[in-house]
């Protein structure tokens, strides 16, 4: 008895265990809620949604143990006692306590003359792009210090991006966005693309969006060079742009203070935001499109989930912050003036709902170059501050993806890796019209189409006659036929069941005129005014 | 103040001289963006790749025959020969990994109506000049005499061969069955349907249930028979004849009838008042049929001068073959290993034909069939996007094919609208509940 009695406990025990494990599993690798069977009459249906289902927990579980194989752990800062403060450690103590590899890897570059610089790296982190405002524009392997091409433009520049890989990238200048290959040799001049302000490249669609002092949003393929939608924001000159990675919709900050969301498949924004009271300076959003984080010339930081379009928790900058930058695992980086700081947990305060982060994780600057332009490094623990006077790579233990996926985009990849990749990524490119706020969308099932289908294919369907609904549906001033001729919105649009509807009205009138003018014979002269003359 | 950043050396990604990259893998899903939109792209590229390298047909066999293919049979014994008979009298051996013809006789004087093997290798023919040989033609030279010949009192339509017994069944205008282990010349039994009279078209074995045999004939009927009790045992009346029955080869009580209403229909014997399927396409008669080895799957011939192949379970077919010099089609067969099949028109030439248009036979790396098997499984989990649905179905049909079926949807169409209407106008207590479409073709059952 004792014996069987223990056995269960054990049994327990490891239902237990599985259960957490597949609850972890699930916290990462999960893609939804598993649909109830209960309801489904179904029996082979059922079976195989079950089979299924049991699959996808495979697969869940499988990927949870894979991660044993990530080799790489993130970097990180850590003070050792309570008067060690992260945001006093400088750039110089964190090169000499990492090693020499890495050490290497900030550095500064003085460039007086043809500031402010605009700066980005490719999807792979191994090569930058700097842009200077007065035409300077030049590519680096910046890990091995290479220089790949310089050129001076001798026009003015006001933004640069790298396609979707080192061999081409985007320059928006004083009238036109030009691509240019690697070796810095002008291949095309998109004319469409006027008076260019900011650039976003969307990778897995192959779309250059720039917008213009005018306020249009232009999408170009760039795979095949046919423009794809231009959208008029009609809301003046933009003063922000910045892509959502997770879905591709592009976010535009304007001089109102309201950020409008983009797809190119809708001729207006799909969302409008009151984001700040000034002018939104800068925009950036999260790996997994969960927030976004905007400053405004109203010197405050707002974060925004962008699941919920609600504030999540609004911080006060000392200066209009110019530029805003997430990192993969969630660092934000914000240049305000001559500073950097960097956040971290900002969007975990959000979920916990614990309240705001008290203290930057690191700071920088403070040496009079104006901040213009900030990017991450991709798999690196690295920030690019662009500013008026060069660059700046600085080090910022944490921020960087430690592991990542060689087919997504690889940091080490060689020549042959590069082209297999391009090819593969072309092979897979996504139409501009997959573009939605939900990226899921594809695949799910249309049911309100079904519905209507089944109703035509139902031969002894009757059409569902609008007036009975209307006739005997409540009494009284607020019956449904009278909300019904009462609803505004409709103008003077006159159909059939407008004309039914007020014949109907008609009949009721007179039906109640007829019942007064009897019940008021039927009481005399005298007592005929004591009639009920409400409308039952 | 504890501090460690990111550090990884190239080497450890490739080994300073050597061409070998390593390839780092990580599954969260926040670095693989857009994974549904991309998997559905690559579905969409699969498809029109299946599509592309869809190329049906393989060769002709030989010189094929003078006079049309009517009937055709595997040899059970072997991957690769079968037999066809012709027009003429004619009864050729084909070999199908040379494509060629390795033996021929003018058997019969006239069109040879049936050919069938048996279990040791001989080969019957059965022709409507009332007569039925037995051919060796694995040992003996082409201009041979028969080894047996049986004359019977009517034209012969079909044979079939029992399992295991040494007996074949013939069909005329009854069914007679022969022992080849007597040297007698007549029937051991004969089998008819007391009341029916008319010419009975094909016959098969049950090659399970090895003492069922089933049988179609010219006054519309289909009758299974029981060769224990030699008599029949049931018989379904249909709208139209039938031209052909096959045995599914895996579950051994259905059944799949060729019809002359452009259908085929799939019986479960154990319940005949329904049929389990109804595979409609083709636009004119269907003249044969036959499962594949696996069961899922059928062919069909049909007049239209297509074949079909079925999925088992569904309705509409998975492809069509055509092409332009193929007459009416009066014979398919899968082969053996069901990745080919055969067909016999009346041009006179034997086909081969994939059995799945896009596949290739050669040898494929481990690579390739992940791939392969990647794409259809992806396919698969798509397949209801109305695009990927689209290139999936859509098929070049020849000009006659698709007007014949342009007007054969706007007559049902009116046929159906024209039920409806009369409907509409019935008073409810006369209203009878709709007939199944799978009921709709069964007249009468007898038992």
């Amino acid at each position: 008895m004792a014996d069987s009695d223990s056995r269960k406990a054990v049994m327990s025990a490891d239902d237990r265990q599985a259960k957490m494990r597949l609850a972890e599993a699930q916290k990462t690798y999960g893609r939804g809620k598993a649909p109830s069977m209960k309801n489904i009459r179904d029996k082979k249906l059922r079976t195989t949604l079950k089979a299924q289902e049991e699959k996808h927990k495979n697969a869940m579980l499988q990927a949870k143990d894979a991660e044993i194989l990530l080799e790489h752990e993130a970097g990180f800062l850590e003070p050792e006692g309570e008067l060690e403060k992260t945001y006093k450690v400088r750039q110089d103590e964190i090169k000499d306590s990492v090693g020499m590899e890495t050490a290497k890897k900030g550095f500064e570059l003085r460039l007086n003359d043809f500031g402010p610089y605009r700066t980005d790296y490719t999807r792979n982190g191994r090569n930058l792009l700097l842009a200077g405002r007065k035409g300077h524009v030049a590519t680096m392997d910046w890990r091995d210090g290479k220089l790949g091409c310089e050129l001076q433009l001798n026009e003015t520049v006001r933004d640069a991006r790298w396609l979707h890989n080192n061999q081409f990238f985007a320059v928006a200048q004083k009238k036109y966005v030009y691509i240019y290959d690697h070796n810095g040799v002008e291949i095309h001049c998109l004319n469409k693309h006027l008076e260019p302000l900011f650039l976003e490249f969307l990778p897995y669609h192959f779309l250059l969006a720039s917008v213009g002092i005018s306020g249009y949003l232009k999408y170009t393929d760039t795979s095949t060079g046919q423009t794809v939608a231009e959208l008029p924001t009609r809301l003046g000159r933009p003063t922000s742009l910045a892509q959502n990675p997770h879905n591709a919709i592009l976010h535009t900050g304007h001089q109102n203070g309201t950020v409008t969301l983009w797809s190119p498949n809708s001729q207006t924004a799909l969302v409008k935001a009151q984001v700040h009271r000034g002018p939104v300076r800068s925009l950036a959003i999260d790996r997994q499109g969960r927030y976004m984080v905007s400053t405004g010339q109203d010197q405050r930081m707002n974060i925004w989930d962008i699941r919920m379009f609600r504030e999540v928790h609004s911080y006060s900058c000392y200066q209009p912050g110019a530029s805003v930058a997430i990192s993969d695992r969630g660092l934000t980086a914000v240049g305000w003036g001559t500073q950097v700081s960097v956040w971290r947990g900002l969007f975990d305060a959000a979920v916990a709902d614990q309240g705001k982060v008290n203290s930057p994780y690191m700071a920088w600057g403070g040496d009079g170059q104006r901040i213009e332009n900030m990017r991450w490094c991709p798999y690196e623990d690295v920030l690019g501050v662009a500013h008026d006077q060069g660059f700046a790579s600085l080090l910022v233990p944490g921020a960087g993806e430690p592991n990542f996926d060689s087919l997504e985009a690889n940091p080490y990849e060689n020549t042959k890796q590069r082209q297999e990749a391009e090819v593969h990524s072309l092979l897979t490119k996504l139409q501009p019209d997959m573009i939605s706020l939900d990226p899921n969308i594809i695949g799910k099932l249309d049911t309100i189409s079904d519905k209507k289908v089944q109703e035509t294919r139902n031969l002894d369907h009757r059409p569902e006659d609008h007036m009975e609904k209307l006739k005997n549906r409540g009494r009284g001033r607020n019956s449904a036929l009278r909300k019904y001729l009462r609803k505004k919105g409709r103008g003077n649009v006159i159909d059939d069941k407008r004309l039914k509807a007020e014949a109907l009205r008609e009949e009721h009138r007179s039906r109640h005129k007829e019942k007064l003018r009897k019940e008021r014979e039927e009481l005399g002269p005298a007592l005929g005014r004591f009639a009920a003359k409400k409308d039952s | 103040m504890k501090i460690k950043a990111l550090s990884r050396s190239t080497a450890s990604q490739q080994a300073p001289g050597s061409g070998v990259v390593r390839q780092s893998r990580n599954l969260d899903p926040s670095q693989h963006p857009f994974e549904r939109a991309r998997e559905y792209t690559r579905a969409l590229n699969a498809i029109k790749m299946e599509r592309m390298f869809a190329a049906p047909f393989l060769c002709q066999m030989g010189d094929g025959h003078v006079d049309g293919v009517y009937s055709m049979a595997k040899d059970p014994g072997s991957l690769e020969r079968f037999a066809s008979g012709s027009g003429d009298g004619m009864v050729k051996v084909w070999d199908l990994t040379t494509r060629g013809e390795v033996w021929e006789t003018q058997a019969h004087e006239n069109m040879v109506k049936g050919v069938c093997w048996t279990p040791d290798r001989k080969l019957l023919s059965c022709a409507s000049d009332k007569t039925i040989k037995l051919w060796d033609p694995y040992n003996s030279s082409p201009d041979a005499p028969p080894m047996t010949s049986y004359l019977g009192t009517g034209a012969f339509n079909s044979l079939s061969h029992h399992r295991s017994d040494p007996a074949f069944a013939a069909a005329s205008n009854m069914i007679s069955i022969y022992d080849l282990s007597r040297p007698s010349s007549s029937p051991s039994q004969t089998m008819h349907w007391p009341t029916s009279v008319d010419t009975i078209t094909s016959l098969a074995f049950n090659q399970t249930e090895t003492s069922i045999l089933g049988s179609t004939a010219l006054d519309r009927s289909v009758i299974l028979y029981d060769l224990r009790t030699s008599s029949p045992v049931q018989k379904m009346v249909l709208k139209l004849a039938s031209n052909a029955i096959a045995w599914n080869p895996m579950e051994a009580f259905n059944f799949a009838v060729a019809n002359e209403d452009h259908n085929a229909y799939i019986f479960d014997m154990r319940k005949t008042d329904r049929a389990l399927n109804v595979l409609k396409d083709h636009v004119a008669a269907v003249m044969d049929i036959e499962f594949s080895p696996t069961g899922e799957e059928l062919v069909t011939a049909s007049y239209d001068k297509t074949i079909r192949l079925w999925d088992r379970a569904r309705g509409h077919s998975r492809d069509i073959y055509h092409t332009g010099r193929m007459q009416r089609v009066f014979s398919a067969k899968f082969t053996p290993d069901s990745k080919y099949v055969l067909s016999g028109s009346d041009d006179g030439n034997v086909r081969l034909w994939r059995a799945k248009a896009s596949d290739r036979s050669g040898i494929k790396s481990a690579r390739q069939r992940s791939k392969l098997e990647y794409d259809q499984a992806l396919i698969k989990r798509y397949s209801h996007m109305p695009e990927i649905r689209r290139i999936k179905r859509q098929r070049h049909l020849p000009k006659p094919v698709k007007k014949a079926g342009e007007i054969k949807r706007e007559e049902l169409g009116a046929i159906k609208r024209r039920e409806e209407n009369v409907r509409k106008h019935t008073s409810k207590a006369n209203l009878k509940s709709r007939t199944n479409e799978r009921e709709k073709m069964i007249l009468a059952r007898e038992q």
